[in-house]
């Protein structure tokens, strides 16, 4: 379809055959043993991984269009925050062995709602004002560290037997993805995604701001909404199967941005998610192989996401 | 003239003064163990009990409170932004990556030694934040605390990397997680090297208030401004590196505290720094009683109470406040 609306783009090409040649070196690196199971570990994990990787990109791509900031990203909102405060809040309501008792699928859909109702709830009232870039920034930044001290609050307060499950999700882990959640997570993605990439032209007009937006027919409150509820369902997503991950997202449109450079979003989401793919795959499989200690991948793409933050925030000020 | 100054600012300071008596002997009484306050003088357990557990973890409650309030209001001074503190500018993380180098490096080093070295870590850090804060645009007050949070974000990371590497992740949550229930007699007095640095704060206070008006405008009126520049980053690197040495990080104490007296009696420091410094305490040591009462007998650390009190007021504060701040 992309080939006959658009010449692919070779630099895109570029792109997937990095990934394409990251994922083969995750499969393939290093096997021995029961094969059979190795691949299917392997798979299953690899699943987890393109999922995070594709609803990160394209949450990060889609919310940055919306608040048309480049430096904005749905966890430096405090949107992930949000998720682990939610899932606490729901040990905390239902106790221990309610919680537990809880079918994991139905807990994970249940979950995702309840963030995209949170989300929107607290986001929609700030775009509509249309305060300072800055404010929104710095009060998303609050209600990070905010959500976060509720939730380690609220989890000392439940039983000591569920603080190991609560905090074990307050951390963002490569390693240990979430496998049960896999094939709802999936449908999820997959649904999402195909949502987006459809919306590819409406999310350009959404690019020039809302009065030239409306000027064109877009109907501004509809269309926003149903965009940061589809971002939150993406952050729910890759939060609940891998935990919070601060700035990979930022670090992923940034670089994308420039390779492909341009804003178009038919060219920057494939991108984007590619990119995401060739960094958090081929991370991966070089911390499993290469350095031994994949655990750490997390904190190094946190570490240079950090960066890439500063210096973005930099140069965008003093232009 | 400062007497008619502090004129409208002395019912404040009495009313704070008066709180914080209140709050100091509340949290000599709450506890664990049973600790009557009419035996107190007469059973020698009690008395104890008083004299190693809870004086001094009021005692650095209030010391730290007192201290970190200052501190953020110094910040404000000489970044001249509101919206700044330790904690947001890469102070505290950086005094957190001097404690990781000197446990690596020297592992026996006392508690004096890691506050030097700290020390020395989060003045480095501070500066370098100060530099480059004063290059971001005057006109985006917010750019300059959300660069300074993941700045720290940054370190933090770096602090992090590190720990895991040499397997020190938990021993360094100690400095990371504020908490005051590891405080005892002969673990604390080293922050009273902080109040120290109050009096010099206060024997300042005037040239500070000068330098809020920018670095022309108090060279014009005789201020050696460098030199108060590296005076008011000492103190503020000492604080800091003090209250993360002996109890680990607390948010939002030296931004909440600030914000809220310069709005009830504005911002000339001699008039304001004492009653910041009463606030400061009161806030650290009401979120630490209330931390020991939530979950009786069990304890939550100040540093979640306090993100989650400090977090609400500082939404509030950003909201209410016009946007030119």
């Amino acid at each position: 379809m992309a080939s006959q609306e658009y010449r692919i783009d070779r630099r895109l090409l570029c792109l997937g055959a990095a990934a394409v040649l990251c994922i083969a070196a995750y499969m393939t690196i290093g096997l021995r043993g029961n094969i059979g199971f190795v691949l299917t570990l392997r798979a299953t994990k690899l699943v987890a991984l393109l999922q995070v990787s594709v609803s990160i990109a394209i949450s990060t791509v889609i919310f940055q269009t919306v608040t048309n900031n480049r430096i904005l990203t749905p966890s430096i909102m405090g949107l992930d925050a949000l998720y682990t405060f939610g899932q606490i809040l729901l040990v905390f309501a239902l106790g221990g062995l309610g919680y537990a008792a809880l079918d994991a699928q139905l807990k994970f859909g249940g979950e995702v709602l309840l963030l995209m109702a949170l989300a929107t709830g607290l986001l929609l009232p700030m775009l509509k004002r249309g305060t300072d870039m800055g404010l929104m920034l710095l009060a998303g930044v609050i209600f990070g560290v905010l959500f976060r001290s509720l939730q380690s609050l609220l989890a000392r307060l439940v039983d000591p037997n569920d603080f190991a499950v609560a905090q074990s999700a307050s951390f963002a882990n490569f390693n240990d993805v979430r496998t049960d959640l896999l094939i709802l997570a999936t449908v999820f993605t997959v649904i999402a995604t195909v949502i987006a990439w459809r919306a590819r032209h409406m999310l350009d007009i959404v690019a020039l701001g809302a009065d030239s937006a409306t000027g064109l027919g877009v109907t501004w409150t509809k269309t926003v909404t149903g965009l940061l509820l589809l971002v939150s369902a993406l952050v729910a997503v890759s939060t609940a199967l891998v935990g919070p991950v601060a700035f990979f997202g930022l670090l992923v449109v940034a670089i994308a941005e420039r390779i492909v450079d341009t804003r178009r979003h038919a060219l920057l989401m494939p991108a984007a998610a590619l990119t995401a793919i060739v960094i958090l795959v081929g991370g991966q499989t070089l911390f499993q192989h290469g350095l031994g200690n994949s655990s750490t991948l997390g904190v190094v793409i946190e570490f240079a996401g950090g960066l890439a933050f500063l210096i973005l925030l930099f140069l965008g000020s003093r232009r | 003239m400062s007497s008619t100054v502090l004129k409208p600012t002395s019912p404040v300071i009495w009313t704070a003064s008066l709180v914080l008596a209140v709050l100091f002997v509340l949290s000599l009484c709450v506890g664990v163990s049973d600790m009557p306050l009419d035996r107190v003088f007469s059973d020698a357990a009690a008395f104890e009990l008083l004299l190693v557990s809870r004086l001094p973890r009021t005692l650095a409650a209030l010391l730290v409170g007192a201290g970190l309030a200052i501190a953020g209001l110094i910040m404000q001074t000489l970044v001249r932004n509101k919206y700044v503190e330790p904690s947001t500018a890469g102070t505290a993380q950086s005094a957190e990556l001097g404690v990781l180098i000197v446990t690596l490096l020297w592992p026996s080093a006392n508690l004096f030694l890691k506050s030097i070295i700290a020390t020395g870590t989060a003045l480095l850090g501070t500066s370098i934040f100060l530099m480059t804060a004063h290059r971001l645009p005057p006109t985006q007050p917010f750019l300059v605390p959300l660069f300074g949070i993941v700045y720290g974000g940054v370190i933090g990371a770096a602090v992090t990397f590190v720990a895991w590497q040499a397997d020190l992740l938990q021993y360094l949550s100690v400095w990371t997680n504020g908490d005051f229930s590891g405080v005892l007699r002969g673990r604390y007095e080293l922050l009273w090297i902080g109040a120290a640095m109050l009096v010099v704060a206060w024997v300042i206070a005037d040239r500070l208030t000068i330098m809020a008006m920018g670095r022309d405008a108090s060279v014009g009126l005789g201020i050696d401004y460098a030199r108060m520049l590296q005076l008011g980053l000492v103190i503020v690197s000492v604080i800091s590196a003090l209250s993360t040495v002996v109890v680990g990080m607390i948010p939002f104490v030296g931004l909440v505290v600030p914000n809220i007296v310069s709005r009830l009696i504005g911002d000339n420091l001699r008039g304001t720094l004492p009653v910041v410094a009463v606030s400061g305490a009161i806030l650290v040591l009401g979120c630490d009683i209330l931390g020991r009462l939530i979950r009786y007998p069990y304890e939550i650390p100040v540093r979640t109470v306090m993100g989650c009190v400090g977090g609400v007021i500082f939404l509030w504060l950003l909201f209410r406040r016009p946007a030119h701040g």
